[in-house]
């Protein structure tokens, strides 16, 4: 017996040292800037994005015009590499000079775990303008004060609006107000005689392709937090968001909605319901204005910002973008920086950059170069851009556990299962605060 | 050997012995070292990262049973509990008596026994997420091929993966038309029973329902036993189909993995091992999770041991029985 029990204890022992070592592996993150690379100096910068295909090939041409500045560094770009592997990457010692995140969900953890080193000291030393950002993009790539990021491009939601389907349905201008978003939505929706939904006007599911909380609640007025608390329940914001899209779906009958959802393509594929002229109005990010002229040109469309309740909150827009950082344990943490300060401010290669893949500069001399490509419908994104209404992804430590727990909620109130919203709201926002107090950060 | 038994050794018998010991330690040690260090090692770190609040960049921080008391806070894991327990049941006897029904009929197939076996097994090679896409396709409503033969008959076919009333349903089908490998195992215990074994039960003028029942189902019940036991470790480890049609269901199916589709629709699909990974990999609380994974390692390991005594009593039931 006593042998078994040192047997045990040996192993929790081993377990216990091997575990410190795997944890502590990856170098630490250094508050100070490292120095700029020697003219002469020759190195390779490994960078991670999760571009694939066509845009990687877009991606590495612009990481390539780093080489105008710095000749003697290689770029080694790696594709498909999302935050998992940047987490697993930056565990194993196995770390890339820079990484770039599509999402800005997990800033809040890059940054407070030192995951992405801070930056601060790079902003000082080198006396950049962190206000050739606009405040949306500042917000985004920074976790209660410490910048451990940059942004390269941006993504802005905006209304989309199937011409034909408004004119049949008598509308004569895009919806501006919430009121005239339902009268369209109701007004250019088909039915069969059996009840089936042919064309939804518009389609409320929350969750569903881009209709979701985050989007949707800047133009609602909708606010994340208060005081360092989920704040859901007391802002009127979200009740009303999700009022509104209630309504939709009485309007629909949820059963019939269900069905008519279920059936639809899948949001980046050529089967999307509005490239199908399946659905008359959505809302949905700059990206898309590529894929409908290369999916389906047949779709006579415009853009417009997202209705609101008060005319004064019209223009507002939700952005979120990828993110660039330089992950803990990097081997050239002072040519990383100078690489993520090109792509972040040379202002022809996010035009370039822009241009090719279709997102909205990130910087206001991007959006003001004559070189940029703005045609009708990508012009009402790069207005919103340029506004200050613009408002970014709430940033927490927890990942997007509290979009999911908005999600979530939104889909049971949706189908009727929620007696008492004021209660739900309040129910979800606990959770959260739960979840953001046990992370401890 | 046994003829040393009860005398005591000689000296140089213990040396003898002590060789042996090590000759077999060492035969046997590739396997030990794999064992310690691919299940003993990951096996105890979990159970000690459990006691530690840990987001996986920084060392872990000893936090004692917050991660323990924190499961009684969450309302995710109650469903994702809940969701696989229901696999448990459900998927457990869909699956061991759909796989014996399909060998039951096979093993009576006088001809074309190659082909039609081959092409039952051949799904289970599938790769999961392929085959989880193709079910979503084929069970798609509006136009879908289970939907369009439904239409025939004036049926509208059931949301599969849309609606939380059914989305469990769907993905089981899935896992049933992949489970040619247990189908097989099944099969070749059926092809086992002696012949003697039934010409005795039909000269005892039993027919073909009785002799199934009383001479194929006992000489096969260890091998069932064992693809019970296979399949409630399948269902407790059910992931891939899961998240894949969370996304496709919910129109997401290129973006598989995002957290904010998983479980969809209303959380019907998220499983155990889906939340476990979602709270170490997505949230950033690898403590939290290895509680989970510790709390689901006693579970499975608790009911591997309730069914393989039910299995060891029955095969001593048979030793021992009037045969014997």
């Amino acid at each position: 017996m006593r042998k078994h029990t040192r047997a045990a204890l040996l192993c929790v022992a081993a377990a216990l040292t091997l575990t410190a070592c795997a944890a502590g592996k990856g170098g630490g993150a250094n508050s100070d800037a490292a120095a700029a690379p020697g003219k002469d100096e020759k190195l390779t910068l490994t960078v991670w994005s999760n571009y694939s295909d066509r845009e990687y090939e877009e991606v590495t041409k612009a990481l390539k015009t780093f080489n105008q500045k710095f000749p003697n560094i290689e770029i080694k770009h790696e594709g498909s590499q999302d935050d998992d592997k940047i987490t697993a990457g930056i565990r194993s010692g196995n770390t890339p000079d820079v990484a770039l995140s599509f999402t800005t969900d997990n800033i809040g953890q890059f940054c407070s775990s030192g995951a992405f080193q801070p930056l601060k000291s790079y902003i000082d030393r080198d006396k950049v303008d962190l206000n050739q950002l606009t405040p949306a993009v500042q917000q985004y790539t920074e976790y209660k004060g410490n910048r451990c990021a940059m942004p390269m491009l941006t993504d802005v939601y905006a209304m989309y609006y199937n011409k034909d389907k408004l004119t049949e349905a008598g509308i004569t201008a895009p919806p501006k107000t919430l009121d005239e978003l339902y009268d369209a939505a109701v007004k250019a929706t088909k039915k069969a005689p059996n009840g089936d939904i042919e064309v939804a006007g518009y389609l409320p599911t929350m969750g569903f392709y881009a209709n979701r909380p985050t989007i949707l609640a800047p133009t609602f007025g909708a606010e994340w937090e208060k005081d360092g608390k989920s704040s859901l329940a007391t802002s009127a914001g979200f009740t009303e968001m999700m009022t509104f899209q209630k309504k939709l779906v009485d309007f629909y009958g949820y059963d019939a909605l269900e069905r008519f959802r279920a059936g639809l393509g899948q949001e980046y594929s050529a089967d999307h319901a509005f490239h199908q002229g399946k659905i008359a109005i959505m809302v949905d990010g700059e990206y898309r204005t590529a894929f409908l002229k290369a999916q389906a040109p047949q779709i006579k469309f415009g853009t417009a910002p997202f209705p609101t309740s008060k005319n004064a909150e019209y223009g507002t827009a939700f952005t979120t973008g990828t993110i660039m950082g330089i992950p803990k344990g990097a081997k050239n943490p002072g040519a990383a920086w100078e690489l993520i300060k090109h792509l972040t401010f040379d202002t022809d290669t996010i035009v370039g950059l822009s241009n090719a893949i279709k997102n909205v500069p990130s910087t206001k001399a991007a959006m003001e170069s004559p070189k940029l490509e703005v045609d009708e419908q990508f012009k009402t994104f790069i207005d919103l851009a340029k506004s200050d209404k613009l408002k970014g992804n709430p940033v927490t430590p927890i990942g997007d556990a509290h979009i999911k727990a908005v999600t979530d909620f939104s889909v049971s109130y949706q189908s009727g299962k929620v007696p008492d919203l004021a209660a739900g709201l309040k129910e979800v926002d606990k959770n959260i605060d739960d979840l953001i107090a046990k992370s401890g950060k | 050997m046994t003829a040393t038994l009860g005398a005591k050794p000689a000296p140089g018998r213990g040396r003898a012995r002590s060789r042996h010991r090590l000759a077999v330690l060492g035969f046997m040690a590739p396997a030990i070292i794999g064992f310690v260090l691919f299940f003993g090692y990951p096996l105890v770190t979990t159970i000690v990262l459990s006691f530690t609040k840990y987001d996986l960049i920084n060392p872990p921080e000893f936090n004692g049973l917050d991660n323990y008391a924190f499961m009684f806070k969450d309302p995710l894991l109650g469903k994702a509990i809940a969701n696989t327990l229901w696999f448990v049941v459900v998927l457990t006897i869909a699956r061991t008596v759909f796989a014996l029904g399909v060998a039951s009929v096979i093993a009576r197939l006088k001809s074309g026994v190659g082909l039609i076996r081959t092409l039952c097994y051949l799904p289970s090679l599938a790769p999961p997420v392929a085959a989880t896409l193709v079910f979503f396709m084929v069970m798609r409503p509006n136009g879908g091929p289970l939907d369009t033969v439904l239409g025939w008959f004036g049926v509208d076919s059931p949301l599969f993966f849309s609606d939380p009333a059914w989305a469990k349903t769907g993905i089981t089908a899935i896992m049933l038309w992949i489970s040619g490998d247990l189908m097989i195992i099944i099969l070749a215990a059926i092809l086992d029973v002696p012949q003697e074994q039934y010409e005795a039960a039909e000269l005892d003028g039993a027919g073909p329902i009785r002799r199934w029942w009383h001479v194929t189902l006992p000489t096969i019940s260890p091998v069932l036993l064992f693809g019970i036991v296979n399949s409630v470790i399948l269902a407790l480890q059910l992931f891939t189909q899961a998240v894949v049609a969370g996304s496709a269901g919910s129109g997401a199916a290129d973006a598989t993995g995002s957290t904010k589709y998983l479980g969809f629709p209303d959380n019907s699909t998220l499983t155990f091992p889906v939340y476990l990974y979602t709270q170490g990999f997505r949230y950033f609380d690898m403590g939290y999770a290895a509680a989970m994974a510790t709390v689901l390692f006693i579970i499975s390991f608790a009911l591997t041991i309730v069914l393989v005594q039910r299995m060891r009593k029955n095969s001593t039931a048979e030793e021992g029985g009037p045969g014997a």
